[in-house]
């Protein structure tokens, strides 16, 4: 089929990576994935840890460029050698770093206008009335002028977000967002993840919240030694009586933090 | 030795010694300008630069490095600068002046230092910060110059306040092309004087007096630049 069949069908998905291959030092780390994210979809990656999650993310939006395949936004082929048409591309694709990543020389409000400005050619004025809606929406308006060494990692992930948002991003690609975080601290960044979700933002996200994310997900994408090895509903992967391999991965989880269990037992799974 | 004499001569010499001042200090403000503003890209260059482009760089700073100051001033004053102030278009530019032979050599040798006093302060910052820049949209360019720069140039100040009290004392041997600064005044006056001793503590005090006044006004540069949340003993 081709891009303008797909189009005619109203079914071109908002992101699409078609056989990326990624090697490091030697290594295959992605080794021929493909995926497709429809607009206001979900999906989310799991897997063991050097399964490719990270890099495959990293690769979805050019900062490690793929060796192979190819990466298409709304139906129209990225040209990763172009610099200039990367930087346009990237604007429209969020990411949230495990490590947040916030510029520690600006302030939580300059690190969410300092892109407005530079990038997007804002005045400092209509670019300062943005990001602090966009702080408002994390919920971290009245910590605006604060600088990151002042703020908790969950406050630090929630400006890396609304960082993100104030971009007008069209896909978010989020890498573990919440392992860096003090348990006690999880809960405020997975709310506004969720919130985003509910918005209808298109989003892949590794994590290792499990409960979390099937309650949300669209898609669980299993993946192992650089391939997605398993696909499907968090009900279908999850559910009762299934043998998949997600499902004893979780297990395995499980068994560390108590916390997938709940979601094994199919408490609040996304069907 | 009879201190009253060596001290009185000290006294009537002082006036004509820090006329020296003047001269030192423009060889060394002149010179860390001229180290800091080529030292910056050439830092850039050799970490974000293409492989020629390192090359370059690096072969600046194993020449400068490597050629001791003094060799490298008789070279520019008395050869390269002294032949291009007879080119017809670069005759009148004073090419040929002791003090502008002096500034090239010092700022270019402290070029080459200052440029891997930036390269380790660049490379000490997360990769992430570059990345998050990159996965806004921002180019290269706009990422260093926003993002990793400013961070990069506070954790230089240390390494640059080091530099600069080199460089004090380096700029001293510019008096053997004849720049009339501390040095090159305290010798005319301890030749003139017989009091080669109390001269020689004095030019050491005066040197000792710039270092103190421009490694505190570094100290303050780096208090007053400080990212809010770090103290002097790093992040809190």
């Amino acid at each position: 089929m081709s891009a303008i069949d797909i189009e005619k069908n109203g079914d071109v998905p908002m992101l699409e990576a078609v056989n990326l291959v990624k090697t490091l030092g030697g290594n295959r780390v992605l080794d021929g994935v493909s995926l497709a994210l429809p607009k206001g979809c979900v999906k989310v990656l799991i897997g063991p840890s050097g399964a490719g999650k990270s890099t495959l993310l990293q690769c979805l939006n050019f900062l490690l460029p793929p060796d192979a395949g190819h990466i298409s936004l709304e139906g129209r082929r990225v040209n990763g050698g172009s610099k200039r048409e990367l930087c346009a591309f990237r604007q429209k694709v969020g990411m949230i770093f495990q490590d947040f990543n916030l510029f520690d020389h600006l302030s939580a409000l300059e690190n969410v206008r300092v892109a407005l400005i530079k990038v997007k050619g804002m005045s400092k004025l209509e670019a300062t009335e943005r990001a602090l809606a966009e702080l408002a929406r994390v919920g971290l308006k009245d910590k605006a002028t604060l600088y990151p060494a002042n703020l908790s990692g969950g406050q630090k992930q929630r400006v890396a977000i609304a960082r993100a948002l104030a971009m007008d991003p069209k896909v978010m690609l989020l890498d573990e967002p919440t392992s860096a975080l003090d348990p006690e601290l999880i809960g405020e960044v997975l709310a506004v993840i969720r919130d985003l979700a509910q918005l209808g933002m298109t989003m892949i996200m590794a994590t290792h919240q499990i409960s979390f994310s099937a309650s949300l997900a669209d898609e669980f994408l299993f993946m192992d030694k650089g391939r997605i090895v398993e696909q499907g509903s968090p009900a279908e992967l999850l559910g009762r009586g299934s043998q998949s391999r997600t499902q004893s991965f979780c297990a395995k989880i499980s068994e560390l933090t108590g916390v997938a269990g709940e979601a094994c037992e199919l408490g609040d799974i996304k069907a | 030795m009879d201190f009253a004499v060596a001290f009185d001569a000290a006294r009537e010499a002082l006036p004509y010694m820090l006329g020296g001042v003047i001269w030192t200090v423009g060889l060394i403000v002149g010179a860390m300008l001229l180290g800091l503003f080529l030292g910056v890209p050439l830092a850039v260059m050799q970490v974000y630069g293409p492989w020629p482009a390192r090359k370059l760089v690096n072969t600046h700073v194993w020449l400068f490095r490597g050629i001791p100051i003094l060799v490298q001033m008789y070279i520019f004053y008395f050869g390269l600068l002294s032949w291009l102030s007879q080119v017809p278009l670069l005759e009148n530019l004073g090419l040929d002046s002791p003090f502008v032979a002096a500034v090239l050599v010092l700022g270019l040798t402290s070029s080459a230092y200052q440029s891997q006093i930036f390269r380790g302060a660049i490379q000490s910052l997360p990769a992430g910060q570059l990345k998050a820049a990159r996965a806004l949209g921002m180019s290269d360019a706009q990422a260093i110059r926003s993002i990793i720069l400013p961070q990069a140039l506070r954790l230089s100040i240390p390494g640059w306040s080091n530099e600069y009290s080199i460089l004090l004392k380096d700029s001293a041997l510019a008096f053997s092309i004849g720049v009339v600064e501390i040095m090159a005044r305290m010798r005319s006056v301890a030749s003139a004087t017989h009091e080669p001793v109390s001269m020689t503590f004095l030019a050491g005090i005066i040197f000792f007096v710039l270092t103190w006044v421009g490694v505190k006004a570094l100290n303050m540069l780096e208090n007053k630049v400080r990212i809010a949340g770090y103290t002097r003993q790093g992040a809190v």
